[in-house]
């Protein structure tokens, strides 16, 4: 469980974080969204206890990060930003030295970095030093030390950045199986990732708590919630139609055949579609209705919007 | 030494072989050292059997010397972001700065070490008093641990090893010539002699002088000793207030 009440944080005049408060409990993974420089890093920072708040407390399964601080750090395996790590070093020793530091018994380090680097798939690179290692490689072995020691908490500041659409999906993967009995926090700004491998996610901006939903409670809030988009020959021709149907909110033509009838909230609109395209005996190309579309939740209320 | 203290400690000494780093460090600190002893410091022409001209330029050795293995300490750290690694494993600001320093340290030891030649050359040439060597060595090792408590607590206050190297010089330089008469002379007549005096008690010139002659007193030795701690707590004041934002 992790409790975090009231958090801020201020450099200077510019408060990073503003009176921040969630719960995180076993089990789940959450999400932590929000625009560059919504104070998502400097939250994670403090949780992790590199800095130090300005007000507020955070608690990592009953201790309090800054009065125990060493018992907290030791509960938590963290990815900073941009994966840091010591460049003269092989991944091997790195590996090593992490897990000398966090007291996984002398006899046991070799098992557990074996079964770090297998899950991660880092063998290929374990001789290498960590400055010759490619963007995607060094963030793995970022993510290999974070979960060495098998932790309770892992936060994982933007683990996907800079990897390719195959490594991406393998950390995915990574997290879903990892998360079962843990409390996993991912920060991110990519969307697809929330729907992928979160339970829950909060959008914060400016440092203060905007949302705090499951994905797809996030995407219900979305106008597209519900809509249903049809491919179909000349069908821009009877968009007026469309736009008189009983529970249709708006209509919009996103090319000469393609139309979307965004519906009222709470109202299915997809059998009263499929009747009029019927009506007009129109020939269906593509029809399917969406969950809503999370980068346009996000940028209504991010301030995006426009 | 707490096991966590340990591990930084050989992590960071391994680190220094890692690079040739220490080997350009090794060879320029014997090379100057020799040119100080036989050049400036006339080994030959004194036509003494002890290490006197040796010694006596370690001061001027450490200041551009010292600073550049301390500047690296944590300007290196800041600068990779790994210090957001190493503070938030379960380890104290103390285990990481004193690993860190101690690890500094014993590399400065090892470069002083390979003098050897040295003092096999001294006892070549005459019958030298090998327990005033030995006792010059140790002091000068003190001294060479003062000089980098100062560089790391001001490569902790910066992310740019140039600047942490520049200020290091800079604040060392002045501990050396805190203790110089001419230095000492311009403060008379608008300073107290009791701050004078203090002045002169916290240069390393000071304490250095009777060490190098082998006089290894007590009060010197705690001087070096009390200036490092005092140093490595100010770092570890330093790098709480960076994490303080």
């Amino acid at each position: 469980m992790i409790e975090i009440k009231a958090l801020s944080k201020r450099f200077g005049n510019f408060t990073a974080v503003d009176k921040l408060s969630f719960t995180v409990a076993e089990g789940e993974v959450l999400g932590f969204l929000g625009p560059n420089g919504a104070g998502k890093s400097t939250t994670m920072k403090m949780l992790t206890g590199f800095l130090t708040p300005s007000s507020g407390s955070v608690s990592i399964c009953g201790f309090d990060s800054q009065k125990q601080s060493l018992q907290a750090r030791r509960m938590i395996g963290y990815l900073p930003e941009g994966a840091p790590g010591y460049g003269d070093m092989s991944v091997r020793d790195f590996l090593k030295f992490v897990a000398k530091v966090r007291q996984i018994p002398v006899n046991q380090i070799d098992a557990a970095i074996a079964a770090v680097v297998e899950k991660i798939r880092l063998s290929e690179v374990l001789q290498q030093s960590i400055d010759t290692l490619s963007k995607g490689f060094k963030r793995r072995v970022g993510l290999a030390q974070a979960i060495l020691h098998d932790p309770k908490v892992l936060i994982l500041d933007e683990p996907t950045d800079g990897l390719d659409p195959n490594q991406k999906h393998q950390v995915r993967e990574l997290i879903r199986n990892l998360a079962q009995d843990k409390i996993v926090i991912v920060s991110t700004h990519i969307l697809e990732e929330v729907s992928a491998v979160c339970s829950r996610a909060i959008i914060i901006d400016h440092g203060r708590l905007l949302v705090d939903d499951t994905p797809a409670g996030l995407e219900a809030r979305s106008r597209y919630h519900g809509a249903v988009t049809v491919k179909a020959p000349g069908i821009g021709e009877v968009e007026a139609a469309f736009g008189d149907l009983p529970g249709v909110a708006a209509v919009e033509m996103t090319d000469d055949n393609v139309l979307t009838a965004l519906p009222q909230s709470d109202v299915d609109i997809y059998t009263e579609v499929q009747q009029l395209l019927a009506a007009k005996s129109l020939q269906v190309e593509e029809i399917f209705q969406e969950k809503g579309r999370l980068d346009e939740v996000f940028r209504s209320l991010t301030g995006g919007a426009a | 030494m707490t096991p966590a203290m340990l591990v930084i400690f050989r992590r960071e000494l391994k680190s220094y072989f890692a690079t040739p780093l220490a080997l350009i460090f090794i060879v320029i600190f014997l090379m100057l050292s020799g040119f100080f002893t036989f050049e400036l410091g006339s080994f030959y022409f004194r036509g003494q059997a002890d290490l006197e001209s040796f010694f006596s330029y370690h001061p001027w050795l450490y200041l551009f010397l010292v600073p550049a293995i301390a500047m690296r300490i944590w300007a290196e750290e800041h600068k990779s972001g790994t210090i957001e690694l190493l503070l938030t494993l379960p380890v104290t600001v103390a285990d990481a700065v004193v690993g860190k320093f101690l690890a500094a340290w014993i590399f400065a030891g090892l470069s002083l070490l390979l003098t050897f030649p040295i003092w096999i050359t001294v006892n070549y040439l005459g019958d030298p008093d090998n327990g005033i060597i030995v006792a010059a060595y140790l002091g000068s090792w003190l001294m060479s641990g003062a000089f980098l408590s100062v560089g790391c607590c001001l490569s902790a206050a910066t992310r740019n090893q140039v600047i942490a190297f520049i200020l290091t010089i800079t604040v060392c330089l002045v501990f050396v010539l805190a203790g110089f008469s001419v230095v000492l002379n311009s403060f008379q007549g608008w300073l107290p002699v009791v701050v004078i005096d203090v002045i002169a008690q916290l240069s390393f010139l000071t304490h250095f002088d009777a060490i190098s002659r082998g006089v290894l007193d007590l009060r010197d030795v705690l001087f070096f000793i009390l200036f490092i701690a005092c140093w490595l707590f100010a770092t570890a004041i330093v790098i709480e207030i960076k994490k303080a934002g």
